[in-house]
Order: structure tokens, then sequence, then C-alpha cells
């Protein structure tokens, strides 16, 4: 098994989320699609680990800190998400417009 | 041999998790309802932690099946749950034509990134099916707890400050 298919995996996992991201209107919806994000970089640090020559464990070392942030990120989003929601009564990404000039 | 790749059992559990992951992709990006999206998601988190199973990387994707499939998917969904009102219906976007140039936007970028991808010359192109010398999760170990103690301690100050932030957040304002 060659190296190029799981970097494709994890292009494409890239491009939905990133696709997501840019045209959701829902803000839970946007903070999954920065989720897909984050899986697509993890499949990439766990594939260089797996075949760089001798296999190195490092890359799943990294992949670990990076569930580790993301799993923080995903409880102070969801909390901002809820203050934001107690204080205008939508979920709505077009009302997020608070510091829009 | 199928267009120059080997059939084997890696290869085929490869396309098998590869084609769960951008079907439930694909779900998540077209359904109506947000509760599916989160169901959906639920799938490409699974496919991931078979990826991950299938790079040897065992301890890592019992760790996303946890931690993702499990603990974030239940925090999306309760979420969703605790911003409804009523319907629970994606709103349409306010701009087609901003959806349609962002799908131009990331078809090309993902195409651009493919084609970097299969002009590089990887310095490994093959490898064994389970090339660590000893168990990933021994070896994990011995790097989490030996060479990145102190990373792996100031994670924990980062999850803790992190849990503290979002209660102090999302608590409700005293009057």
């Amino acid at each position: 098994m060659a190296l190029q298919p799981f970097l494709a995996l994890g292009v494409v996992l890239f491009g939905l989320g990133l696709f997501g991201a840019l045209t959701k209107r829902n803000i839970i919806i946007v903070l999954i699609s920065i989720e897909l994000m984050l899986n697509a970089a993890n499949i990439n640090l766990v594939a260089f680990a797996h075949f760089s020559q001798p296999a190195q464990i490092q890359g799943q070392v990294y992949a670990l800190f990076s569930m580790a942030i993301a799993a923080a990120e995903v409880a102070v989003g969801l909390a901002i998400l809820l203050a934001f929601f107690r204080h205008r009564n939508s979920a709505d990404m077009k009302d997020v417009d608070l510091m829009k000039w | 041999m199928i267009f120059g790749i080997p059939i084997t059992g890696q290869t085929i559990t490869y396309f098998l998790l590869a084609l769960i992951i951008m079907i439930s992709g694909v779900m998540l990006m077209s359904l109506q309802k947000v509760m599916h999206m989160a169901v959906a998601l639920g799938g490409v988190f699974l496919g991931v932690a078979g990826i991950f199973i299938l790079l040897g990387a065992d301890f890592l994707g019992m760790a996303q099946i946890l931690i993702y499939a499990g603990a974030i998917t239940i925090l999306m969904v309760f979420a969703l749950m605790l911003t409804q009102r009523g319907d629970d219906t994606e709103s349409p976007p306010t701009n087609s034509w901003r959806v349609g140039g962002v799908l131009v936007f990331v078809v090309v970028l993902c195409a651009a990134f493919l084609y970097v991808l299969r002009g590089t010359a990887w310095p490994v192109t093959q490898s064994a099916v389970d090339p660590y010398t000893q168990p990933s999760v021994v070896l994990l170990a011995q790097s989490i707890f030996h060479t990145y103690t102190v990373p792996f301690e100031l994670v924990s100050v980062l999850l803790t400050v992190a849990l503290v932030g979002a209660v102090v957040i999302a608590r409700k304002e005293e009057e």
C-alpha cells in the first residue's frame, strides 16, 4: 500500500470540511466542518508516521496532541455558541455580525 | 492487479473505509435536517478511526472512537438540541452565487493538491503492513512519558483551563 491514497483521502476530507465551513448557515454545522478539517490533518500525520523509513511514532504523538487540542476547541466553541444563542436567540451565521463594519 | 494497485486485504479495507468516509462526508454536506448531519458526522469519524487502525495506530483509532465518535458527536447533538426552535432544517444559503463560487474554489484547490501529490517523488512508496518494531501502544507510551513529558503535562493544564473557561462562558449571568 502506498502513501498517496491516504494523503488523497485527507485532501478530499479537507475539501469537504472547507466547503461546509464556508457555506453552511448553522453555526454548529460550521464547527462540525472544522472538525472534519482537523481529522484530515490527523490522517496525514498518522500516514506520514507509518510510511517514514524507519517508521516513526512521533506522528502519532502529534496526532494525539492535536486530538486533545481539538477537544478543548470544541468545548470552548460550543460554550461561545451557547452564550451567543442566549444573547441573540439565534444559531444562524448571518446573525454573527457584532464586529462587522 | 487493477489499475496497478495490488488486491490485498489492506487495499480492500482502505477502499471500503474511504467509501464510508466520502459517502458520510457528502451526506453531511447535502442533508437538510441538522440532526441527520450530526449522525453522518459519526460515520465520518468511525471511518477515520478505521483508517488509523489500518495505519498501525491502534491506540489512536480507539481514542478517535472514544473522543470523536463518542464525545464530540454527542456534544454536537446536545448543542443542536439546545439551539433548536421548532424546525430543525438547515436554512438555505443567503447567496447561491457564493455557494457556487466556494464550490469551484474548493474543487480547484483539491485538484491542485492532488496534482502536486501525484507529481511529488515520495521517498517511500511502499511499506509493510505493520512497520513498527514494537506494538505501537508501547512506542506511544514511551514517547509520551519519556520524550514528550512536558507537552503532555501542558495538555492536561490546557484541558483544565478549557473546561473552566467553557463553564464560565456558557454560565447564565446573574442579574
